[in-house]
C-alpha cells in the first residue's frame, strides 16, 4: 500500500535522457525494492538556501561597514580596529579578521559547490535553457539565468577578494584599503564583484522568500509582486550606497598615490565615543 | 475604438509543421485568415484545415478549457488555443507544439502518454488498506476540505506548465509542477493513508521537490490559475521537514 518504488531517474544518474513515459512506466512494473531514498537532497537543498541567506545577510553587514568611509577616515578607522577586537582585547587581532574571513570563504564554497548542482549540466542543457528562456520571455525565468551568471561571476570575484582579506587582515584600514583599491589596481575587479553580488544577492533572497514560501500571507501573488519591488530597492540601495564607497576610496586612493603603502594614523588618537563606551582606537595592531 | 471602421484584420497564422511519421522535418509554414467577432485560436486553426490544408494537425475536444487537449506555444509561450483570443494578439502569430511532449505531427502532441507515465511514477491515486464498499454512502468531508482538493482537482492536465518550465526542459526526468501539484492533492485527501514519509520516497529528491528552481513558469501560465507557486512551497517545507 505504501509506496515503495526506489527513486526515479536519480538512481540511473548516467541513463540517457528518455520520454518520461517509458521510464516512468518501467518503474511501475518494477519489483518493489525496500530502499529507502536518502535524506541528503533534503539537507543539500536546506543547506544551499541556509548558506545563501547566511551570505546575503553578511552582505547586508559588510556594505554598512564598508560604507563608513562615507563618514569619515577615522569612523572606517574604527570600524576596522572594532573587528580585530580593539574594543574588547588587550590589543587588536587581526587574526580575528582572518577567522570571519575563513568562516565566510567556507560557507562561499560550500554554496557554490551546492549551487553547482543547478547549473546547466552539459551544453544540451545550457542551449535548452537558453531557447526556453529566449522564447518564454518571462520574468522569474530571466531572472535565474542572471542568478547563474552572477552565481559563475562570484566563483572568481569573490575568491580573489576574500583570499585578499583571508591573508592581509592587518591592511584593512582607510589608506590602507584606498592604496590596494587603486594603487593596486583592485578597483575594476571591485565594481564587478559589487554588481554581481549585489544582483545575485537581492534575486537569492527574493527566490528564497517564494521558494519555501515565507510572507506569503493572504494574498501570495500580491506578496510577490512586493518582494520584486522589494528585491530591486535592496538592489538599487546597496549598489548605490557600494558605489559612493567605492568612489571614496578611488578619490583617496588617488590623493594617497604618491605615499602608497604609508598606514593610516587616526585624526585623534585619544579616543572616540562610541555609543556609551569609551573606545581606545589608537592602538595599532602589532604595537 | 475604431476597428470596426477599418475593417477586420487579417491575421497570419505561423504554425511549426511537421510530421515525424511522414519525415516531415519542422518548418515553419503561414496561413491568412481574416479575424472575426470574438475569433479563438481554436476558430482561426478550424478555418485554415477547412479553407486551406485539411492536413493540418492539432487537438481539440471540449473548445472550453475543460479538457486540456489544445495546449500549444502561443507567441512562444504555452496556453490553451481554445481560451486565446485573437484580438488579445497581434496580427502575426506564431503556433508551435508544446515541447517536451511526444511529437503527433503538427500542433498535435502526446500529453496523454505523459501524464501517465507521471500518474504511474507518483502513484497518483488513493492509496488506502480499507477495503471499498461500492454499496455504501461515503463518509462524509468537511466542505471546506473539499473544496481544498477540489482546488487542486481543477488540473486538467494540458502540459502547459511542464512546458514552460525551464528546469524540466533541462532536466526531462524532473516531475514538474503538475505532478507536485498532485502530490499535494494526496497529501490533503483524508482516504488516502500515505505519510509524509512515503510521499518523500516519491519526490525528496532533485527529480522532486527538490529539483524546482522556483522559476514560477508553471504558476504563471496554468490556465486554470492553480496556486502552484503556493503549492510547491508548501511541500517543499514538508518534505525539508521530513527528510532533514
Ligand atoms: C561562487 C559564488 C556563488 C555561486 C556560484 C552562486 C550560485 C548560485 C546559484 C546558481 C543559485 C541558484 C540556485 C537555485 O536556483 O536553486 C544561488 C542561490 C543563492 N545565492 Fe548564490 N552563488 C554564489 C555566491 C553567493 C553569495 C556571495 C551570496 C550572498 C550575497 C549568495 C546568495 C544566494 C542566495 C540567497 C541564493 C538563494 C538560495 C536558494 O535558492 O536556496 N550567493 N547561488
Ligand atoms: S497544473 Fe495547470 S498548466 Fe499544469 S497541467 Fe494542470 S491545468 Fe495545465
Ligand atoms: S517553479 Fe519553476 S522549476 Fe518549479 S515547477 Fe514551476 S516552472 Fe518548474
Ligand atoms: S479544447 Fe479542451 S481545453 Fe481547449
Amino acid at each position: 500500500m505504501d509506496s515503495s518504488f526506489d527513486s526515479s531517474g536519480i538512481a540511473r544518474p548516467l541513463a540517457p535522457v528518455r520520454p518520461l513515459p517509458e521510464a516512468a512506466a518501467r518503474q511501475a512494473q518494477a519489483v518493489p525494492l525496500r530502499v529507502r531514498k536518502s535524506r541528503w537532497p533534503a539537507r543539500l537543498d536546506l543547506l544551499q538556501s541556509a548558506s545563501g541567506l547566511f551570505l546575503a545577510l553578511f552582505l547586508v553587514g559588510h556594505m554598512f561597514f564598508v560604507s563608513s568611509i562615507l563618514i569619515s577616515k577615522d569612523a572606517f578607522y574604527a570600524v576596522a580596529r572594532f573587528f580585530e577586537g580593539a574594543y574588547f582585547l588587550a590589543e587588536p587581532r587581526p587574526w580575528l579578521v582572518s577567522g570571519v574571513v575563513g568562516l565566510v570563504l567556507t560557507v562561499f564554497v560550500a554554496h557554490a559547490w551546492l549551487a553547482m548542482r543547478k547549473f546547466p549540466a552539459n551544453f544540451r542543457q545550457y542551449k535548452v535553457f537558453a531557447e526556453h528562456k529566449a522564447q518564454l520571455r518571462h520574468g522569474d525565468t530571466g531572472l535565474w539565468w542572471i542568478q547563474l551568471w552572477t552565481g559563475f561571476a562570484l566563483f572568481f570575484l569573490g575568491t580573489v577578494h576574500l583570499y585578499g582579506m583571508l591573508t592581509q587582515p592587518e591592511l584593512i584600514g582607510p589608506y590602507e584599503s584606498a592604496d590596494r583599491i587603486w594603487t593596486g589596481n583592485m578597483w575594476p575587479l571591485y565594481l564587478l564583484l559589487l554588481f554581481a553580488v549585489e544582483v545575485h544577492g537581492s534575486i537569492g533572497l527574493y527566490r528564497l522568500a517564494l521558494k519555501w514560501g515565507w510572507l506569503e500571507g493572504r494574498d501570495p501573488a500580491a506578496t510577490r509582486r512586493r518582494l520584486r519591488v522589494a528585491k530591486t530597492a535592496f538592489s538599487v540601495f546597496f549598489l548605490g550606497l557600494g558605489l559612493a564607497s567605492l568612489l571614496a576610496y578611488v578619490q583617496l586612493g588617488i590623493a594617497h598615490a604618491d605615499k602608497a603603502g604609508e598606514r593610516y594614523v587616526p585624526q585623534r588618537a585619544a579616543a572616540v565615543k562610541l555609543g556609551e563606551l569609551e573606545f581606545a582606537v589608537s592602538r595599532r595592531p602589532g604595537g | 475604438m475604431n476597428a470596426a471602421s477599418s475593417g477586420p484584420r487579417a491575421l497570419t497564422l505561423r504554425i511549426l509543421r511537421s510530421s515525424p511519421t511522414e519525415g516531415i522535418a519542422p518548418h515553419w509554414q503561414d496561413f491568412h485568415v481574416e479575424e472575426a467577432e470574438g475569433m479563438t485560436l481554436f476558430i482561426a486553426l478550424n478555418e485554415v484545415r477547412e479553407t486551406l490544408d485539411p492536413a493540418l494537425q492539432f487537438d481539440f475536444v471540449c473548445r472550453a478549457g475543460i479538457c486540456g487537449s489544445c495546449g500549444m506555444l502561443i507567441n512562444g509561450k504555452p496556453g490553451l488555443a481554445c481560451r486565446s483570443l485573437t484580438r488579445d494578439l497581434g496580427a502575426l502569430i506564431t503556433l508551435a507544439p508544446l515541447p517536451v511532449f511526444e511529437l503527433i505531427g503538427d500542433l498535435s502532441v502526446n500529453t496523454g502518454k505523459w501524464m501517465r507515465g507521471t500518474a504511474e511514477r507518483l502513484e497518483t491515486w488513493i492509496h488506502s488498506s480499507q477495503e471499498v464498499d461500492l454499496t455504501a454512502v461515503e463518509t462524509p468531508m468537511e466542505p471546506e476540505l473539499a473544496e481544498a482538493i477540489y482546488e487542486l482537482d481543477r488540473c486538467i492536465e494540458c502540459g502547459c506548465c511542464v512546458a514552460g518550465c525551464g528546469t524540466l526542459r533541462m532536466r526531462e526526468e524532473f516531475v514538474g509542477a503538475i505532478g507536485l501539484n498532485k502530490i499535494a492533492r494526496f497529501r490533503l485527501d483524508p482516504r488516502d493513508e500515505r505519510s509524509d514519509d512515503d510521499f518523500y520516497q516519491l519526490i525528496g529528491d532533485d527529480t522532486g521537490v527538490f529539483g524546482c528552481m522556483s522559476l514560477l513558469a508553471c504558476h504563471d501560465v496554468c490556465p486554470k490559475g492553480l496556486p502552484l507557486q503556493t503549492q510547491i512551497a508548501f511541500l517543499r517545507r514538508k518534505m525539508a521537514a521530513s527528510g532533514a
